[in-house]
């Protein structure tokens, strides 16, 4: 595997969450927005990075035995350290996220890449391995959260609780500017669904998500088959004329 | 330390800010152990008997070791261990003293370590329950009632879950919504549902 297969991997073809579901505790209760989402994303890929590095750092020195608590003991080190550098310098975030920072201990995509991949390679790998499959969860994240915001409020603010380079909340996109062009007596905040900023939004947008991702796959599936039902269809047919084609010859060979 | 602390905590534990659904806790087990009812009720049983354990002893060392000597900070590592050593201790105690109990919940108990129920609640449990002013004894009583409340809730949504999608199974879904996406579908609606409760406290 190239180093470039090995980042891009973590994005579609072994998303975190949209294939092997894995980590859906924060995929469903922290995308009630695009920024917690963010937030979230950030977090993951600082602590899967860091602990995929700490562990092929450590993996000779670490007895077999004791394996999985020696993992989950690194794991928790650096999700404390993040936990208080978010309270240092982004409170707004970390209330909104609550309890959800400390159980990134327990997030199986996790403990997962440390079992499957950086017990087993080297420390250019895992630290590759750890930033791909990290966006990759953001990016699944971030989907789940643009959806959810976007039919709950029709438009995705950012500067509420990440307060980076901005010092008021800014609205980065709003379906407002579109529907503006053609009308001023409507606002979509009229008819948006506010079910998918609570809870019950989180499953049924998970759903709607998960649904797409299978309809595509059976999709692609159904089409390899008829591919394959044709190649043999050819074939057939194409043994069929060669023995024509011996019969005529061995007739004319006859006569 | 009163009753009706202990049934406000249960009740509102396990109805209003039910585990799986309002607060997205257990996604794993419920998505993972529910598609028979027998294995939903083993899986219900084994985390109520490790909640309320591991609940109990973490709200201990938090209030008696970790506070006491200013290392609170530290409460995240020492939490995920003393979870994941309870449940190995725990495997242990029924395998010598319960052989039946064993074999109904052995084989789930090893899962509950990564359960992030039982950290959530022990987590919870320590911002919402405990301050510095509130008598150890009062607060261990809160806690234990609202690992007990939570763990009932998680044990009635896994069960109620299971027993839908044991009829899912041989119902005709359309094929992109097969499997986990349906069964999205259905919490969604037990959410929902669940939603109604939140005005009878």
């Amino acid at each position: 595997m190239t180093k470039k297969e090995n980042f891009l991997k973590g994005f579609i073809k072994e998303n975190p969450i949209f294939v092997f579901l894995l980590g859906m505790c924060p995929a469903l209760a922290v995308t009630a927005t695009f920024e917690t989402s963010l937030g979230m994303g950030l977090l993951v890929i600082f602590v899967l990075t860091s602990s995929n590095v700490a562990i092929s750092l450590l993996k000779k020195y670490i007895p077999e035995e004791v394996r999985t608590p020696s993992y989950i003991v690194i794991i928790a080190t650096f999700v404390t350290v993040v936990k208080m550098l978010t309270e240092a310098y982004a409170l707004p975030l970390y209330t909104a996220l609550g309890v959800f920072i400390p159980l990134i201990v327990v997030n199986c995509l996790i403990l997962g890449r440390a079992e499957a991949f950086a017990s087993k390679n080297n420390v250019v790998d895992s630290a590759i391995d750890g930033v791909g499959m990290g966006l990759g969860f953001t990016f699944a994240l971030i989907v789940i959260g643009v959806f959810r915001e976007m039919m709950a409020t029709g438009s995705i603010v950012y500067g509420e609780y990440l307060k980076f380079f901005v010092d008021a909340p800014i609205t980065l996109f709003s379906l407002d500017w579109i529907i503006g062009l053609f009308t001023n007596n409507f606002s979509i905040t009229e008819i948006s669904l506010g079910m998918f900023s609570l809870p019950p939004g989180a499953f049924i947008a998970l759903a709607f998500i998960l649904a797409f991702m299978q309809f595509r796959k059976h999709k692609r599936v159904q089409r390899e088959i008829e591919e394959k039902k044709r190649m043999i269809e050819e074939k057939k047919k194409a043994a069929l004329a060669k023995k024509a084609a011996a019969a005529t010859l061995q007739k004319a060979g006859a006569n | 330390m009163s009753w009706t602390v202990f049934a406000t905590a249960i009740i509102s534990a396990m109805l209003i800010n039910n585990v799986i659904l309002m607060q997205f806790l257990g996604i794993c087990p419920f998505l993972g152990v529910s598609k028979k009812t027998s294995s939903a009720i083993g899986m219900s049983a084994a985390v109520m008997f490790v909640m309320v354990i591991a609940s109990m002893v973490t709200y201990t060392i938090y209030d008696l070791i970790l506070y006491r000597y200013g290392i609170p900070y530290i409460s995240t590592i020492a939490f995920i261990l003393v979870i994941a050593s309870l449940v190995q201790l725990v495997e242990m105690i029924l395998k010598k003293f319960s052989k039946s109990l064993y074999k109904s919940l052995g084989i789930y108990l090893p899962l509950i370590t990564t359960n992030c129920a039982i950290l959530g609640v022990s987590e919870a449990n320590i911002t919402n329950v405990w301050s510095s002013t509130t008598p150890f004894f009062n607060g261990l009583f809160e806690a234990t009632a609202i690992a007990f409340g939570t763990s009932l809730g998680f044990g009635l949504i896994i069960f109620a879950f299971s027993s839908i999608r044991e009829k899912l199974e041989s119902s005709n879904v359309p094929e992109a919504w097969k499997g986990v996406p349906i069964s999205l579908v259905v919490a969604g609606i037990m959410s929902m549902a669940f939603f109604g409760l939140a005005g009878i406290i």
